[in-house]
């Protein structure tokens, strides 16, 4: 499917936007400045945009602890994003959660997480509500989609999930980000289903795609088919997305377990947004100056929201005790 | 002696007891590290270095790196237990208990009791527990109390690398499901430990860090340090505080507290956990049932809050337990009349 010229500019921009937000945050991580744990989505931005861009405010996502680039693609706000990842009483969560919990149930964004596999059955939730809806005058359901990692796809709760949507015939989608690494292990040791994750969800009865996940087009398109399906009140459906992190597990990982020059040939050969440059310039979709453009844009829009995380309130003790209920 | 960290504590322990005995194994996620990637296995041997050189030593049999499947970790090391041998599980995050509970509550806790004494179930579940490092909600947690409350389980906390060698080994060698917990800031302390293979800490021994005679404060893991900082101001003002710091708190060493406070009259206890149901309340419990006519002040309690574990560093520091606060406390127990 050919993109409009908006809609290509658009999708980069929130490519980049994923990139750029994730570089800064790797060189501030390397001052101090941010506490807790941080895990970057640099590299698998073609996957959330791919699937976001499909999506209105009325779809959920259900995200991961790397979910910095699920949360930029579903509109959460940058500046929202930053200062919580700094701590402010600002911030998107108003400091309590930090990069690990980043939410915006307003754009559909039902959080990110730090336990793995916890995603999977919360989607299927928010799908069974979907379904309670109904279609729209379109004849379309909302859908819900749980994005998980080839790690998660080992826990329990991602089985029970699979299979408790399939026999609900509920609209969700299990997008699998397979990144190759689960922490400091390899997928092919840890999935025994060699070289598959969709194969799993196959079994539990499901239609499933497959998809290189560095290809922002091939992520679109592939979405397109799927969300044709799930819309239309087919059940719940996978895919697998092969896609690459260029950082560490965490940040301050000191990555041991990468071959020699593997980090140099994923930059070079497996960078979504370099291949998508490439591909749009060479098919003469966008011009390289239109990308410059939000580049530039782009680049002001992450140095003003850090400008503006530096300076936002800082919380106060009281706060501490904010927001445990509504009424108690 | 040897002066080492307490994470090598973790690591030198389960190192010498698995050459002692074949039956010990160890299973976790990453506890090999590197498995299935080019750098190999052992690339990083486990995100908290605690299990460093076991799989070169002892190989990919008794050195098990899991997928991530916590149900099935605790799970297994029930089976592996009730087949004769030693396993030492790890959650690498103690909060992962949720993803794990019922392997541990209603299957290794209970397997003796329902079994009519008839089994063993010497499974050893590690976890890292703890805040300290801005790790919010979900990565920071003390989830000690509700472990210590399921019947069937032994529960450790140790403070120091040498608790950390005794206790462990004991856990090791004990015949009942034990719950070892490590405390995430606590890693990167040192101090000495004994260079005796067998040295073993028997549970349910209390260990006294400060002896004085106006305020018994009890406290576990990170805590004790925080009750040791206040004792130490406190003595500058001639106040004197038994510093007890449990070790376990199943069992517990009730004697300890008991005779301590019969002395001093006056209890604070440091929790890190929020307060409600929680070993704050338990001992405070134990105090006013069984030393009610010692006391000469209501007991103290400083505890996390009733709210989950916030972000932001303010937000953590004023959520903790701290050394000011103890200190208060201790104070306003002093000043009841
Ligand atoms: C229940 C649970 N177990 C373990 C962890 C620790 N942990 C955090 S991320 C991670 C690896 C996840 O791998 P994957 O699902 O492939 O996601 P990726 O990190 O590659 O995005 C692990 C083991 C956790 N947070 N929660
Ligand atoms: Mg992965």
């Amino acid at each position: 499917m050919q993109l409009s010229r908006e809609d290509l500019l658009q999708a980069y921009r929130r490519m980049k936007t994923i990139r750029d937000f994730e570089e800064l945050l790797h060189d501030e991580i390397q001052t101090g400045e941010i506490a807790g744990f941080t895990h970057l989505y640099a590299g698998q931005e073609a996957v959330a945009v791919g699937v976001c861009e499909h999506l209105s405010d009325d779809d959920k996502i259900v995200s991961t602890h790397r979910g910095h680039g699920h949360c930029l693609a579903k509109g959460c706000d940058v500046t929202g994003m930053m200062k919580e990842i700094w701590g402010s009483r600002e911030g998107l969560c108003k400091g309590k959660g930090g990069s690990m919990h980043i939410a915006d149930t307003d754009k559909g964004m039902l959080g990110a997480n730090g336990i793995v596999g916890a995603g999977a059955p919360i989607a299927v939730g928010a799908a069974m509500a979907a379904k309670l809806d109904g279609k729209d005058e379109s004849g379309r359901l909302k859908v819900s989609i749980a994005f998980s990692g080839d790690g998660a796809c080992n826990q329990g709760t991602t089985f029970e999930a699979m299979n408790m949507a399939v026999v609900t015939k509920v609209p969700a989608i299990f997008v699998f980000e397979n990144n190759h690494y689960s922490e400091h292990t390899g997928f092919e040791y840890a999935v025994g289903t060699q070289q598959d994750i969709a194969s799993r969800a196959e079994a539990f009865g499901m239609k499933v795609w497959r998809a290189d996940g560095t290809d922002f087009s091939a992520v679109h398109d592939t979405m397109s088919e799927v969300l044709e399906y799930v819309r239309a009140g087919n059940g719940p459906a996978a895919v697998e997305f092969d896609t690459e992190r260029f950082y560490g597990h965490f940040e301050g990982d000191p990555q041991r377990y990468r071959g020699k020059g593997e980090l140099d040939r994923l930059r070079a050969e497996r960078d979504c947004i370099k291949k998508f440059r490439e591909t749009v310039t060479e098919a003469k979709l966008l011009e390289g100056s239109d990308l410059d453009t939000v580049d530039a844009e782009v680049a002001k829009t992450i140095e003003e929201a850090v400008a503006a995380a530096r300076a936002a309130d800082r919380p106060t003790p009281e706060d501490v005790l904010a927001d445990v209920y509504i009424d108690y | 002696m040897a002066k080492m960290m307490y994470r090598d504590a973790v690591r030198n322990t389960i190192f010498q007891e698995m050459k002692r005995d074949d039956s010990v194994v160890v299973l976790g996620e990453d506890v090999v590290g590197g498995m299935g990637t080019d750098g190999g296995p052992e690339a990083i041997g486990g995100i908290w270095s605690t299990s460093t050189g076991l799989f070169g030593e002892f190989g990919a049999d008794r050195v098990i790196d899991t997928p991530i499947s916590e149900s099935a970790i605790v799970g297994a090391a029930g089976g592996l237990a009730l087949c004769g041998k030693r396993p030492i599980a790890e959650l690498m995050f103690a909060d992962f208990i949720g993803v794990s509970l019922d392997q541990i509550w209603n299957q290794i806790a209970k397997f003796r009791y329902m079994f009519g004494g008839k089994t063993r179930c010497p499974a050893i579940i590690r976890m890292v527990y703890g805040a300290g490092y801005n790790a919010a909600a979900q990565h920071s947690q003390s989830p000690h109390a509700i472990l210590t409350g399921m019947p069937g389980l032994k529960v450790v906390m140790p403070t120091t690398p040498a608790d950390v060698a005794g206790l462990l080994r004991e856990a090791i060698r004990t015949d009942d499901p034990v719950i070892f917990m490590e405390h995430k800031a606590l890693y990167g302390i040192e101090g000495e430990v004994p260079d005796d293979p067998d040295f073993t800490i028997p549970f349910g021994h209390a260990r006294l860090t400060r002896a004085g005679e106006d305020v018994t404060i009890v406290a576990t893991g990170m805590m004790v340090g925080m009750a040791e900082q206040a004792a130490d101001a406190l003595a500058e003002d001639g106040i004197g505080a038994d510093v007890i710091d449990l070790r376990t708190t199943s069992p517990l060493d009730e004697e300890a507290i008991l005779d301590s406070v019969e002395v001093t009259g006056r209890l604070v206890i440091v929790d890190e956990a929020p307060p409600r149901c929680s070993l704050a309340t338990d001992i405070s419990a134990l105090a006013a049932e069984k030393a009610f006519a010692s006391l000469k002040a209501p007991v103290q309690m400083v505890t996390a809050p009733h709210t989950p574990i916030p972000f932001a560093r303010e937000l953590e520091s004023a959520y903790l337990p701290n050394p000011d606060k103890v200190e208060a406390a201790v104070r306003k127990a002093l000043a009841y009349s």
